[in-house]
């Protein structure tokens, strides 16, 4: 590579926040190359995911902690020197000087030498089996020297002392203890309500916590014995894990005199200069706004600060939001803006759930119109969203503790979510991305999983704190596009079923081509028929092979059959609360032995016969229809049957007669053509022999009348139906049922079952029962006579066909030779009875 | 029923039924030299199309009896088994492309339907 004009970067530091300024410096200068990279890392190893560590005793490997594999340096042009740190800095030379002698030199400087572990001044710190938790190789030595530990302790009850406990934990010692100097465990983070929710928690996984410690000596030969502790005590353990706070990797900086703060850390100012303006600092070994940033947010924020400057562009870097939300132990921990802050310049609202282990605080402004910060403790779902709210300044809801208790009583409010968030809200704070930013990369860029958006923007690879919050994001913006995308029937008809069933409504449409001149485009396609064609029949109720309407149909409701493997059909006559003669059961015989058919029992209490030929079915309709049966249109989407148990008329338990109430409730609905098939039941007693509680409305019996459920379903996904009254008589009930079916068949979107289209519903059941039951929408009148038209136009579509030349000459397969049936038909026996041949 | 009147481009066309026998904007099926044929009389285009009635996905006779329609400005048939769809004009399958149907030429002279074979 010809580095002769380009200007030399030399970074100090291969850990997160050095490996991220190359990252982005590289990003940044794809157009075109104008400065040469070359970084010194003093570990063995390419810059790791350090904020995970405790992965690495889990379930991460090394590499898996890996932020670039080492080749990605060298494709990107950056020469890399590991296990080499720089020991020397001549700023007047402009060079540095490896351990390994190298001398490289620079026209700009970036250290990123993080910090150390810091160690505390105390006598035996240096004994075998007292380690600190940093690098993986600090893990490596921890791990193998656990293997012959029993007790062990962890000196610092912050951040990294409770992962550094959780390792011992992990390690399997048998003695795991936290030793804390302050009077609470997170004392940076949490107030002593919410350290006592913790420490409750902690201790329930077998954690010891000493509080208050101040640990005066470490006792043993060459190996540590046990801790002896200012106030006399002295607990007995065989390995210490130091994790008392970091230390700024300042010396080299010092070495070469740069300004250095007296507790440490390089100073710089909001650009990240040091007192040599050839010299950048970023990450932990920085001191800026007055203070060490010890996260990997701010770092990488940093880390772009200074890439941007070299590059020419106006960039500086702000104070930094210090909150942190973690998962400890099983335990979510989140502490935002000003955690502690109280009267008079704060209020604070507190929930502590002792039993559960929670414990939630706000602080809010004495106004109490926005949120100042708060702590969460064993639930920190709301985090992202507190952050949120109190990073924008939102205002806050009449009732701010609704925040972090949820609103209780009443509908839940529909405002906040992270779709309520401004657009210039930061959802992921590692890579700095807005709301506005990531929602064009969902849904305009089309990157609509967690794995997508990580690989085009690196949301949620730094922290992953923000990945909820990025899921969130992608439902929100998929639900407002999706919503759009599976509402409108198709590309012929840009309308929802909702809507467009108003408009042919209004304009009083009877064909599908009249709908499609008015409202639509193209030809139409199997998606846009048959939903025309069913709200044509839940609106007008006229035969739906009449008027070119049979061609829009889907197959089976052409048929007026159900198309089987092999392309025959089955009959299912109608048996209304599958109560039925013997006579009729005869017929039913006869007409299955003359035309060939394999009978069964359904599971709605009729009887299904299968493998009718297409040229069949108006002979065997009208043999069926002259023994008085009718369709039972298990064709259609419409009204299947209504099961029913027995009842009082027999059963010793029954409390009413179900079977007569389920044969008047088939009665009148069957025929009625909705967005999906509907299914009943109605049980003579509690014992719901009748499982009324599985289908789309079902009735159970009662002492005083009846109780309505609706909403079930059995299929795929189960759900139980849910109560919308009860203890109503008969009339009622009808009523109701009415309401609810036509209020579902005016809004539910096509092929929605009724527990879907409750599912979705806003509002849910309360909505519904509010809309059925109490008719705060003042339609109910309306849904009980539209729902009356369908019941008083009911004509038994087998019939009509029958009847009728024209209709029953379309039942043929071969037009050109009518009486011919398809010969490719065949048929296999089983137990005494034909089977569709199985397809290739 | 069938009649044959010779093409000069060596194409047969075999009379298929009456116009009225094929539903409008749908499909009827024609038995023609043993082998069958969806016809599709697409009223809405004033075209009239010919597949295999053989839905090459299970191998079942069921094409004539599938809804038609568009995709873009391409007419097609959707099989009413799984709902493949088809291109009436190339027989390529839009929703899955290792499937492929024959499709004929049609003629419709004095309300006759002819269908064109090879």
């Amino acid at each position: 590579m010809n580095t002769g004009n380009m200007q030399r970067v030399v970074v100090i530091g291969n850990g997160m926040v050095g490996y991220k300024f190359c990252e982005k410096l590289v990003a940044k200068q794809k157009n075109g190359q104008r400065f040469s990279l070359t970084v010194f890392g003093e570990e063995p190893r390419v810059a790791y995911d350090r904020v995970h560590l405790s992965a690495y005793f889990a379930d991460k490997t090394a590499d898996e902690l890996t932020l670039a594999p080492e080749s990605w340096y060298a494709e990107n042009g950056i020469q890399l020197y590991l296990t080499d740190p720089v020991v020397d800095i001549d700023r007047e030379r402009r060079e540095v000087r490896s351990h390994h002698g190298l001398v490289v030199p620079y026209d700009y400087l970036v250290l990123a030498t993080g910090s150390g572990a810091f160690v505390p001044p105390v006598a035996g710190v240096e004994k075998d089996g007292v380690f600190v938790y940093r690098t993986i190789e600090d893990l490596d030595l921890i791990q193998s020297y656990a293997r012959r530990a029993r007790k062990g302790a962890v000196m610092g009850g912050g951040l990294l002392g409770l992962e550094a406990a959780k390792a011992l934990l992990d390690l399997g010692l048998e003695e795991a203890h936290i030793i804390e100097f302050a009077p609470r465990l997170m004392p940076r983070q949490i107030d002593d309500a919410g350290s006592g929710v913790l420490q409750r928690q902690l201790e329930s996984l077998g954690l010891t916590i000493h509080l208050s410690k101040n640990t005066q000596q470490i006792t043993g030969e060459d190996t540590i014995r046990g801790i002896q502790f200012a106030d006399g005590s002295i607990l007995d353990v065989d390995m210490l894990i130091i994790s008392a706070g970091i230390r700024p990797r300042d010396e080299l900086a010092k070495a070469s005199g740069l300004d250095t703060h007296p507790r440490g850390g390089i100073l710089v100012d909001n650009f990240l200069q040091t007192s040599d303006p050839t010299v950048f600092a970023i990450g932990e070994c920085a001191v800026a706004h007055h203070m060490i940033y010890g996260l990997v947010a701010p770092g990488y924020d940093m880390a772009e600060v200074v890439a941007a400057r070299l590059m020419g562009e106006e960039k500086e870097f702000k104070p930094y939001d210090m909150s942190t939300k973690l998962k400890l132990i099983g335990t979510d921990v989140g502490s935002f803006g000003d955690p502690f802050i109280s009267e008079p310049t704060g209020r604070t609202i507190t929930y502590e759930n002792k039993a559960k282990g929670i414990y939630k605080r706000i602080n809010i402004t004495p106004d109490g119109k926005t949120l100042l910060g708060g702590i969460l403790v064993g639930d920190a779902e709301q985090y992202h969203m507190l952050l949120q709210t109190c990073k924008n300044k939102t205002v806050l809801p009449p009732n701010p503790e609704d925040l972090i208790l949820g609103s209780r009583g009443g509908e839940a409010t529909s405002a906040g979510g992270v779709m309520g968030l401004p657009d210039d809200a930061l959802i992921c704070s590692c890579e700095a991305l807005t709301k506005a930013q990531l929602c064009h990369e969902i849904g305009e860029n089309g990157h609509t999983s967690i794995d997508a958006l990580k690989k085009a923007t690196k949301a949620c690879t730094g922290c992953g704190g923000c990945t909820p919050l990025v899921k969130d994001l992608i439902q929100g913006v998929l639900k407002q596009q999706g919503h759009y995308i599976r509402n409108v029937l198709c590309e012929h008809l840009d309308y929802t079923r909702q809507e467009l069933l108003d408009l042919v409504k209004i304009n009083h449409l009877k064909t599908f081509d009249e709908v499609l001149d008015k409202f639509g485009q193209g030809d139409g396609c199997e998606v846009c028929k048959p939903a025309v064609a069913s709200l044509l029949a839940s609106l007008w109720n006229e035969n739906i092979l009449e008027q070119g309407r049979a061609t829009i149909q889907d197959s089976n409701d052409r048929f007026l059959a159900n198309i089987q493997k092999g392309g025959t059909y089955s009959v299912v006559p109608r048996i209304p609360g599958g109560e039925i003669t013997p006579d009729k059961l005869i017929v039913i015989g006869q007409v299955a032995k003359k035309y060939g058919l394999y009978t069964k029992i359904t599971g709605g209490q009729r009887i299904d016969l299968f493998g009718a030929h297409v040229g069949d079915l108006p002979l065997i309709w009208e043999e069926l229809i002259n023994a008085g049966f009718e369709s039972g249109h298990a064709y259609g989407k419409s009204l299947r049957t209504v099961k029913s148990c027995v009842g009082n008329t027999w059963c010793r338990f029954g409390v009413q007669d179900s079977v007569s109430f389920a044969i008047e409730v088939e009665d009148r609905y069957k025929g009625v053509r909705s967005p999906h098939k509907l299914k009943s039941g109605v049980s003579g007693c509690i014992r719901e022999c009748a499982e009324a509680q599985s289908k789309d409305f079902g009735i159970i019996a009662t002492e005083k009348g009846w109780n309505l459920y609706v909403g079930g379903n059995g299929g795929s996904k189960p759900q139980h139906a849910q109560l919308l009254a009860s203890d109503v008589d008969k009339e009622t009930c009808i009523r109701y049922i009415d309401r609810f079916l036509m209020f579902y068949i005016k809004t539910a979107d096509p092929l929605t079952r009724t527990a879907t289209w409750l599912n979705k519903m806003e509002g849910g059941m309360t909505y519904l029962k509010a809309v059925v039951v109490d008719d705060v929408l003042g339609i109910g009148a309306d849904l009980e006579r539209e729902m009356q038209l369908l019941v008083d136009t009911f004509k038994c579509e087998w019939k009509e066909v029958v009847d009728n030349p024209e209709l029953r000459k379309r039942f043929t397969h071969f037009v050109n030779v009518p009486e011919l049936k398809d010969p490719t038909v065949e048929f296999a026996t089983l137990r005494d009875q034909k089977r569709a041949k199985e397809w290739k | 029923m069938e009649a044959l009147i010779a093409d000069k481009d060596e194409i047969t066309w075999f009379l298929a039924c009456r116009v009225e026998d094929v539903p409008a904007d749908g499909g009827a099926c024609v038995l023609l030299n043993g082998h069958q044929i969806a016809i599709y009389n697409f009223a809405r285009r004033g075209e009239w199309y010919a597949t295999d009635n053989e839905c090459p996905h299970r191998q079942q006779m069921a094409l004539s009896r599938g809804m038609i329609g568009s995709q873009g400005d391409e007419p097609k048939v959707a099989c009413p088994f799984h709902k493949k769809t088809f291109s009436l004009r190339s027989g390529q399958c839009l929703n899955d492309e290792s499937y492929q149907i024959t499709t004929f030429p049609v003629k419709v002279t004095d309300g006759m339907v002819y269908i064109g074979l090879e």
